[in-house]
């Protein structure tokens, strides 16, 4: 049982960070009908930025100042890559993310160098009993977090003046512009928030265990949590997100001998299996929106 | 006054679709533009609201002013907030919104005013009030071009540019749609209207454009376009006699529609 309490949460933790991700990927693809390939790079940039500035001021303070910083490397990017390929088929915009991607990771390896860098994070690898479960610290922060950030960002699309121009801009352009918001600046605050919110997962990915190169390929998991939340849906992502990382753990904790056919590492193909089972029953998705239709 | 002085649009740089056009809408007026489809009425409209840019098309030749100064560089928002709306042809609500955020944001450039202009908008359209919480999609479609209309509204804009408000519905709600343009206008707002029903439009316009394949050929008050015998005829459907136009007086030959020739 207690086993089984602490595999839950730390498929929380790590779900969370899923969840972060797939976010990102949700509100560019929200506001451009693009997806965005370079959230892995903006993970990385984060958790860079704040391993170095941590070294300067506390932890928090670094985390928010990183954060910020990413959201405007975010913003910059899409300013300067994006914006003048709008109207362009979407195809040629994916790639062009696909590009920036490479060349931002490519200077944030140069940063990280061949060590593992460590965050200075408050948790590091301790753990707290809750009900007689061992639970690592940084997990439980993560789940916090990742709720407190989530609520914030739903209140903000559901009541602020912004988050609605940004889901009128989602839904149709050429009546949002009529009605006098500026698709620019929409564009703009959705890459920026897409940026922050992958900063943040690499944040808390890298907290105990540390910032090293190959740790990008874990944003990758973000693809499947998308297309098991539907492309579209701010909800979707977080549910599946959370979803994905619990399976995974528990396939982890207790699949080793399901079958020896499986082998060890088989709960990293997890995620995939249940993308293509998605796939078959609900092409957008669990929650990707049908269109609403009067009959 | 909002007016275009020999404007000229082309979209993609080479289709030239408005050639030369002038119109005028002076201040608290309503001002009909009827023309075929395809004539260039929804072009126009676009190059005053500043959404030519979303079709590709681009302001050329000319300009348009507002109270003199020129906007045509403008940007669509900007437009906006200098208190020019448009609504666009065939509603475009959004549909996975609610009622009532479809009109906030229509407020989008007036956030200080919201609230009063949601009153006022509820007062003017009763039927939305009951629906504020409806998803907007499940409007009917009278209903809809109300909140279409609303929503414009909702930014207290000085010019309203209506593209084909009565496309689509019913003779009952065109009457009801018809009767809020007045209403809309004895509350200030000066009203382009861009039709197809030329009789309604004619009915509740002072001036009337007629723009054919680009170009402006009729600019008159509108109670002399209503008796003008070619708007009678291609507008309006009727005969010289003033009764609907009976194909069976024409003869057969003249009917068929020849290619050769």
């Amino acid at each position: 049982m207690n086993e089984f309490v602490a595999t839950v949460v730390r498929g929380l933790g790590n779900g969370s960070i899923y969840a972060l991700l797939a976010l990102g990927f949700v509100i560019v693809y929200k506001s451009m009908r693009v997806i965005s390939f370079a959230q892995p790079a903006f993970m990385m940039a984060g958790a860079l930025l704040t391993g170095y500035l941590v070294l300067s001021m506390n932890f928090f303070v670094a985390v928010g100042v990183a954060l910020l910083l990413t959201g405007l490397l975010g913003a910059g990017v899409e300013r300067l890559a994006l914006r003048p390929m709008i109207g362009k088929p979407v195809f040629v915009i994916a790639i062009i993310t696909l590009g920036v991607d490479i060349v931002i990771r490519t200077v944030v390896n140069s940063f990280i160098g061949l060590d593992i860098r460590q965050m200075g994070d408050p948790w590091g690898l301790r753990q707290v009993d809750v009900l007689g479960a061992k639970i690592d610290q940084r997990h439980l922060a993560t789940l916090v977090t990742t709720l407190i950030v989530v609520a914030a960002l739903f209140a903000f699309y559901r009541w602020s003046r912004t988050g609605l121009a940004m889901r009128a801009a989602s839904s149709d352009q050429e009546v949002a512009l009529a009605q006098g918001v500026s698709v620019g600046r929409v564009f703009s605050l959705s890459w920026a928030l897409a940026a922050a919110l992958a900063g943040l997962a690499g944040v808390f990915l890298s907290t105990g265990i540390g910032l090293e190169q190959n740790l990008w390929l874990t944003a990758l998991k973000a693809l499947p949590v998308i297309i098991l939340g539907g492309l579209d849906s701010l909800g979707g992502a977080v549910v599946a997100g959370l979803t994905v990382g619990v399976i995974e753990a528990l396939v982890g904790s207790y699949g080793d001998n399901l079958h020896p056919v499986f082998g060890g590492d088989f709960f990293l193909v997890v995620p995939y299996l249940l993308m293509l089972l998605v796939l078959l029953v609900r092409p957008y998705g669990l929650f990707g929106t049908g269109e609403v239709e009067r009959i | 006054m909002l007016a275009a002085k020999n404007l000229e649009v082309v979209y993609d740089d080479v289709m030239l679709v408005l050639r030369g056009v002038g119109l005028e809408v002076p201040q608290g007026r309503i001002v009909a533009l009827l023309g075929a489809n395809g004539a260039g009425k929804s072009t126009l409209l676009r190059a005053f609201s500043g959404l030519l840019d979303v079709h590709d098309g681009a302001v050329r030749r000319g300009s348009i002013t507002l109270d003199g100064e020129p906007i045509h560089t403008y940007g669509a928002s900007r437009i906006a907030a200098l208190g020019i709306k448009q609504v666009l042809e065939g509603r475009r609500i959004l549909a996975d919104l609610t009622v009532e955020e479809n009109l906030r944001i229509g407020g989008h450039v007036s956030p200080r005013s919201i609230k009063t202009n949601l009153d006022r908008t509820y007062q003017l359209f009763p039927v939305l009030a009951d629906r504020r919480r409806k998803l907007a999609g499940y409007l009917s479609g009278g209903e809809q071009q109300m909140l279409a209309i609303g929503r414009a509204l909702m930014s207290d804009p000085k010019y309203l540019l209506l593209d084909e408000p009565s496309l689509g519905l019913a003779p009952m709600i065109v009457q009801q749609i018809r009767d809020v343009i007045v209403q809309i206008n004895q509350d200030g707002t000066t009203v382009l209207l861009v039709e197809q029903n030329a009789a309604m439009a004619l009915s509740i316009a002072e001036h009337g454009y007629v723009l054919e394949n680009g170009a402006m050929v009729m600019d008159k008050p509108a109670a002399e376009l209503l008796a003008d015998g070619d708007v009678r005829e291609f507008y309006l459907g009727l005969g010289a006699e003033g009764s609907a136009k009976s194909f069976r007086d024409v003869k057969h030959y003249r009917r068929r529609k020849r290619w050769l020739s």
